[in-house]
C-alpha cells in the first residue's frame, strides 16, 4: 500500500476516534481510549512520514471524488509535506502520551475529546492538500477545532474572550489566504496547485500575493505583528492542546508559508526575504521582552513561541534572498537551519507546555509569583522541564543549539548577497537574532528558577505531589529527544536534503557526518564544522575527571545546615526573589521601548508609617499601535454605515437602481 | 604518531590553562596591590586558597537540590573545555575541528546558566539579586560577544578557531577598522563577563551591588573551590582569546616542528603577563559603576561590535 494511502487511513482512523469519542462520559476509560488511540496513530504517522522521506520517493498524488463537484479532492505526499507530518508525528505522539496521563480524569471529557483527534486529523489533511479549496478548507476545521478546544475552559471569562479573539483573528487569516487563492488561481478558477505551479504570475500581483500569505499564514504562526492573539488563546487550552497548538499548529502555518511562498508562487524578489528577516527577528526580541515580565507560567511559553517562530521566518527570509539571489548552497543553508529549528521547537515546545501542565495538574496554579521549590516535590518533571529549558536557551550539547549554529553559519555567508540593502538589514537581523539568544536564556532561568528552585511561595507549591506514569514517560521522551537529536544532528540534516531540493532551491547540503565522527560541516570551503557527539563526550569525561579528581584530593563528604543568607536568614519565603524581581533588571533596560513601561514611585514624607508605592504600568505596543486604532476605525465606520439599515423601501429601491446602473457602466467600460 | 603529537599538544594545553589560571590571577592582585601602594598577596596565593577550599568540606543549605550540588562541576567543566579550546601556544589544536568559536560562546552560556540556576536554589535575596543582574548583563554582553565573532569570521572566512588563529598569524592582515572596533568591544566585553572594575567588584562579597559573588554566596569547601578556579579559567580564556585573535605573534603554526612549542608557551605567558598588567592598572584608575550603567556600557560594546560586522558587509577593504 502506498505511503500516502497509509496516511490517509490514519487520518480516517482519527476521525473514527472523534467521531467515536463523542459518546464519552467523565469517570470511564474513554480518555485514556482516545489519547491512547491518538499515541499510536501519531507514531504511525511520524513513521510513514519518516519512511517518505527517507526514501525520497516521486511524489505520490492521489484525486479524490469528494467536495467540489468540478475539482474533486487533490492529495500530494512529496517532501516538504512528508517533513512536516513527521513533525506533527512527534509532537502528537508526545502531547498525547502526557495527557494519557491524568488527562482520565477530565471532568467534562465531551468537550475535549471529540475535538482532539479531529485536529490531529484537520492537521495532517493540510500538510497533504494539494488545491485550494482542500487546504483552505481544512485550514478552517483546524482553526474551529481548536477553537472549540480553547474553550474548555469556558467557566472563565478570560478564556472566553480569548477565544473569540482567537476566532476572530483565524477567520481574518482564512480570509486573507483564499484572496492569495484567489489571486494565484486566476480569472479561470484553476484552484489544483498543480497548475498554480505551472502557471506565470506577474511579479506585482506575485508581491501581493506573497504579501497575504504573510499576513494569512503569519497570522495562524504568530508572526508579529500578527502575533496578538497567541499569548491570549494558547495559555487558555489544556496544556496537552497547548502543546499542539504551539508545537505543531504554528509549524502547520509555516509548512503554508513555505508552500505558498517557494512552491506556489516561486521566482522570490529579492526584498521579499528581507521583510519576513525584519518581521522575524523584531518580532523574536519584542516577544522575549513580554516573556520576561509574564507572569502566568504559559502565557511566557506563549510569548517564547512567538520568538522562535521569528526565528524560524527569519530564516526562511533569508533562504528567500539567497534563492533570488541565485545562491543555491547559502539557501539550502539557510532553509535547513529553519526546518531543523522548527522540528526541534515542536520537541522542546511540547515538552515545556506538558511540563507546566504538570505543574497546573500539581499546583492548581500557573502563576510563577505562587510556585517555588518544585524541584524537591516534582523531581522527574524538574529534570526533564531543566533540559528543556536548557535547549531552548540554545546550549550545547542539545538540539537548540545546532540549528542557532547553522542560522548563523548562514548570516556569515550573507555578504555574497549582491543587494545593497540587504546587506545593511542582514548584519542588524544577525544582531538582533543573537540578543534574542542571550534573552531567551535570561527569559528561561526566570522561569525554571521560579518555578523549581528557592522555596515554596505558596502552600499548593509546598503541598505538590508528582504527576503519574505515564505523564513523566510524556516528559521523559521529549527530554531524551533533545539530547540525541543535538548529539547526532548529521541523520536529520540528511534526512532535510530531499525537502531543500524539493523546494527548488538548486541543489541540497553536501551529505553530513563524512568528515569523521558524525560532524557538521554546512559548507565545506567555509570549513567551520560542529561535531556534538565528540562535544558531548568531552563534557562528560572532562566532567568525570573533574569530579573523580576533586573527591580524590578533597573528599567527598557534606554537611547540611541552615541557609547562610550572609548570617541573617530569614524563614519566610517572601524575602527570596519574585518573578516580577527576576525580570526587572531587563524590564529597566528594554521596557521604556519596547513595553512602553513606566514606573511611579509614591514616596511617604518621613515619619510617615504608611507603605510606599511602586505603580509598573506596561503595554503592548502592537496591541495599542496598530489593533486599538484598527478596531476604533472599523467601529467608527460601521457607526456611520448603521442609518443605511433604516431606510424606507422607496429609498432602497434607488440604491438598487444606482447599483446596477454603476455595475453595467464598469462591466461595459472593462470590454 | 602525528595523532599522538597533536592528542599531546591539546593535554598540554588544557593542563597549561589550568595550572597558569591562578598564578594569572595572583600576578593581577600583585600589581594592582602595588600600584596601590601595598605589598599586596603573594603570586602563589591563589593556589593556596584553592587547596585550602578543596579540602573543606562544603556545608549546604537544607534546601539545597541537586542542582546546587552539579552546578560547581558543570561551570568548571564548560569553562575549562573553553578555556582548552582557545589557541594559546600553537594554532592549530586537535579538536578544533569539533567546536567554533560560536560554540566557545555557547559554552560559556552555559556555565553561566548553570551558575545563575544554582544561585536562584536556595531561595535567597542575594542569590535573586546575583542571577537576575548576572542575565541583565549577559543578554547585552553575549550579542556583543557573538558581533565580535562575526566580525572575525567575516574577515579570517571561517569560524573555527584554528583557522581563524592561522590566518591572523599568516596573512598581512594589517590595521583594519573593523578589526579595531572589534577589539574595544571585546575588551568591554571581558571585562564585562569576568566580573571586573568597573562592571563588578571581584574583591569584596558583602556590596549589594556584586553581581557574581552574589550568585555564589552559600557556596562553601570544594564546591567554592571549583567555582573560583572556574573564575580565573574564564579570564584566561577571555585574555588568551584576546592574544589569539589580536595579538597572534609568537604562536607556532601548524606543520611546525614541536621544537617551537615551548617557544610559543613562552610568549604566551608574556602575553598574559602584558595583559594581565593592562587589566590591573585600568582596574585601578577606573572606579566600578553603577549596575544600571552597565547596560550602557554594554550597549557600547554592542554597538561597536554591530559596526564592526557592518563594515565588513558593506565593504572588503575596511
Amino acid at each position: 500500500m502506498s505511503l500516502l494511502g497509509t496516511l490517509l487511513g490514519l487520518v480516517v482512523l482519527l476521525l473514527a476516534l472523534a467521531v467515536a469519542a463523542l459518546a464519552s462520559r467523565p469517570g470511564t476509560l474513554w480518555p485514556r481510549i482516545v489519547y491512547g488511540g491518538s499515541l499510536l496513530v501519531a507514531v504511525a504517522i511520524g513513521i510513514t512520514a519518516s519512511l517518505a522521506l527517507a526514501t525520497a520517493a516521486e511524489p505520490a498524488r492521489l484525486v479524490l471524488p469528494i467536495g467540489l463537484p468540478w475539482l474533486g479532492l487533490h492529495l500530494r505526499l512529496d517532501a516538504l509535506s512528508a517533513f512536516f507530518l513527521l513533525l506533527l508525528g512527534i509532537g502528537a505522539a508526545i502531547a498525547s502520551l502526557f495527557a494519557s496521563g491524568y488527562g482520565g480524569s477530565e471532568p467534562e471529557p465531551g468537550r475535549i475529546l471529540p475535538f482532539y483527534p479531529g485536529f490531529l486529523a484537520a492537521m495532517a489533511m493540510v500538510c497533504l492538500a494539494d488545491d485550494a479549496f482542500a487546504f483552505l478548507f481544512f485550514w478552517e476545521v483546524m482553526s474551529l477545532l481548536s477553537f472549540a478546544l480553547v474553550l474548555v475552559g469556558h467557566e472563565e471569562e478570560t478564556s472566553r474572550d480569548a477565544a473569540r479573539f482567537y476566532l476572530v483573528m483565524a477567520g481574518f487569516g482564512t480570509m486573507a489566504l483564499l484572496l492569495t487563492m484567489g489571486l494565484l488561481a486566476g480569472p479561470e478558477g484553476s484552484y489544483d496547485f498543480e497548475a498554480i505551479r505551472t502557471r506565470e504570475l506577474d511579479p506585482g500581483l506575485a508581491t501581493i500575493a506573497f504579501l497575504l500569505a504573510i499576513v494569512g499564514a503569519g497570522s495562524k504562526a504568530g508572526l508579529v505583528p500578527f502575533h496578538v492573539w497567541l499569548p491570549l488563546a494558547h495559555p487558555a487550552a489544556p496544556s496537552p492542546v497547548s502543546a499542539l497548538m504551539s508545537g505543531v499548529m504554528t509549524k502547520v502555518a509555516l509548512y503554508g508559508l513555505l508552500r505558498l511562498a517557494f512552491d506556489l508562487i516561486g521566482d522570490p524578489l529579492w526584498w521579499w526575504g528581507t521583510l519576513l528577516v525584519a518581521l522575524g527577528t523584531g518580532g523574536a526580541v519584542l516577544a522575549l521582552v513580554h516573556a520576561l515580565v509574564e507572569r502566568d507560567a504559559k502565557r511566557l511559553l506563549a510569548w517564547s513561541t512567538i520568538e522562535n517562530i521569528g526565528i524560524v521566518a527569519a530564516a526562511t527570509g533569508l533562504a528567500l534572498a539567497f534563492s533570488a539571489a541565485g545562491l543555491a548552497l547559502p539557501a539550502a543553508l539557510a532553509v535547513t537551519a529553519a526546518l531543523l529549528h522548527a522540528l526541534n521547537h515542536t520537541v522542546f515546545k511540547t515538552l515545556l507546555f506538558c511540563g507546566a501542565g504538570a505543574v497546573l495538574h500539581a499546583t492548581g496554579t500557573r502563576d510563577l509569583e505562587k510556585l517555588g521549590g518544585l524541584i524537591h516535590r516534582l523531581p522527574f518533571t524538574g529534570a526533564a522541564v531543566l533540559v528543556g529549558s536548557a535547549a531552548i536557551s540554545a546550549l550545547p550539547p542539545l538540539n537548540g543549539f545546532v540549528s542557532e549554529w547553522l542560522l548563523f553559519q548562514a548570516i556569515l555567508v550573507s555578504p555574497d548577497l549582491p543587494q545593497a540593502t540587504l546587506r545593511l538589514v542582514i548584519p542588524a537581523a544577525g544582531a538582533l537574532l543573537a540578543l534574542a539568544a542571550a534573552m531567551a536564556a535570561a527569559c528561561f532561568v526566570r522561569f525554571y528558577g521560579i518555578v523549581f528552585l528557592g522555596r515554596p511561595r505558596s502552600p499548593e507549591a509546598a503541598g505538590a505531589h508528582e504527576v503519574d506514569l505515564l505523564s513523566r514517560a510524556g516528559l521523559l521522551v521529549p527530554a531524551t529527544l533533545c539530547l540525541l537529536l543535538g548529539v547526532f544532528p548529521a541523520p536529520v540534516i540528511d534526512l532535510l536534503g530531499p525537502v531543500v531540493t524539493g523546494l527548488g532551491l538548486g541543489s541540497s547540503l553536501p551529505e553530513q557526518g563524512v568528515g569523521g565522527w558524525l560532524s557538521l560541516q554546512p559548507i565545506p570551503e567555509r570549513r567551520a564544522s560542529y561535531d556534538g557527539l565528540v562535544l558531548f563526550s568531552f563534557l562528560i569525561l572532562a566532567g568525570a575527571f573533574t569530579a573523580a579528581l576533586v573527591h580524590r584530593l578533597g573528599g567527598a563528604g557534606l554537611r547540611r545546615g541552615p541557609i547562610w543568607d550572609c548570617g541573617y536568614p530569614d524563614p519566610a519565603p517572601s524575602t527570596q526573589y519574585t518573578a516580577a524581581s527576576m525580570g526587572q533588571p531587563i524590564r529597566r533596560v528594554m521596557g521604556p521601548l519596547l513595553l512602553a513601561a513606566e514606573e511611579h514611585v509614591v514616596m511617604p514624607p518621613p515619619l510617615d508609617p504608611s507603605p510606599a508605592r511602586l505603580d509598573v504600568r506596561l503595554s503592548d505596543r502592537v496591541m495599542d499601535g496598530l489593533y486599538r486604532p484598527l478596531t476604533t476605525a472599523v467601529l467608527a465606520l460601521a457607526d456611520r454605515l448603521n442609518p443605511l439599515q433604516f431606510q424606507t423601501i422607496r429609498r432602497y429601491l434607488v440604491l438598487v437602481f444606482l447599483v446596477l446602473v454603476g455595475l453595467l457602466v464598469l462591466t461595459a467600460a472593462g470590454r | 604518531m602525528r595523532l599522538l603529537l597533536e592528542l599531546l599538544a591539546q593535554g598540554v594545553q588544557m593542563f597549561l590553562v589550568l595550572l597558569t589560571a591562578p598564578l594569572l590571577l595572583g600576578w593581577t592582585r600583585k600589581v594592582r596591590a602595588r600600584l596601590l601602594r601595598r605589598q599586596g598577596p603573594d603570586l602563589l596565593q591563589p593556589y593556596r586558597d584553592l587547596w585550602r577550599l578543596l579540602c573543606k568540606e562544603p556545608v549546604l543549605a537544607e534546601n539545597a537540590s541537586w542542582l546546587f550540588r552539579v552546578a560547581p562541576y558543570a561551570v568548571f567543566t564548560t569553562v575549562w573545555i573553553a578555556a582548552a579550546l582557545v589557541p594559546t601556544y600553537a594554532t592549530g589544536l586537535l579538536f578544533n575541528w569539533a567546536t567554533d568559536l560560536i560554540a566557545l560562546v555557547a559554552f560559556l552560556g552555559f556555565a553561566r546558566f548553570a551558575l545563575a540556576l544554582a544561585g536562584m536554589d536556595v531561595g535567597t535575596a542575594f542569590g535573586g539579586i546575583g542571577s537576575s543582574r548576572e542575565m541583565m548583563i549577559a543578554s547585552l554582553a553575549e550579542p556583543a560577544m557573538l558581533l565580535v565573532v562575526f566580525t572575525v569570521a567575516l574577515l579570517a572566512g571561517s569560524t573555527q578557531l584554528s583557522a581563524i588563529a592561522e590566518f591572523m598569524l599568516r596573512e598581512p592582515v594589517g590595521l583594519r577598522v573593523s578589526l579595531g572596533l572589534a577589539l574595544v568591544a571585546l575588551l568591554m566585553v571581558a571585562i564585562a563577563e569576568n566580573a571586573r572594575i568597573p562592571v563588578d567588584n571581584p574583591t569584596t562579597h558583602l556590596e549589594l551591588t556584586m553581581v557574581h559573588e552574589a550568585m555564589v554566596l552559600e557556596y562553601s569547601g570544594r564546591h567554592l573551590a571549583l567555582i573560583e578556579a572556574a573564575a580565573s579559567l574564564k579570564l584566561v580564556a577571555y585574555l588568551s582569546l584576546v592574544a589569539c585573535l589580536f595579538f597572534p605573534f609568537g604562536m607556532v603554526p601548524t606543520g611546525s616542528s614541536p621544537i617551537f612549542y615551548p617557544l610559543g608557551i613562552l610568549a604566551w605567558i608574556v602575553k598574559m603577563t602584558v595583559l594581565g598588567t593592562a587589566l590591573a592598572t585600568f582596574e585601578t584608575a577606573i572606579a566600578k559603576m553603577r549596575v544600571f550603567r552597565v547596560p550602557e556600557f554594554l550597549g557600547g560594546a554592542l554597538v561597536l561590535g554591530f559596526l564592526g560586522t557592518l563594515l565588513l558587509f558593506v565593504s572588503r577593504v575596511l
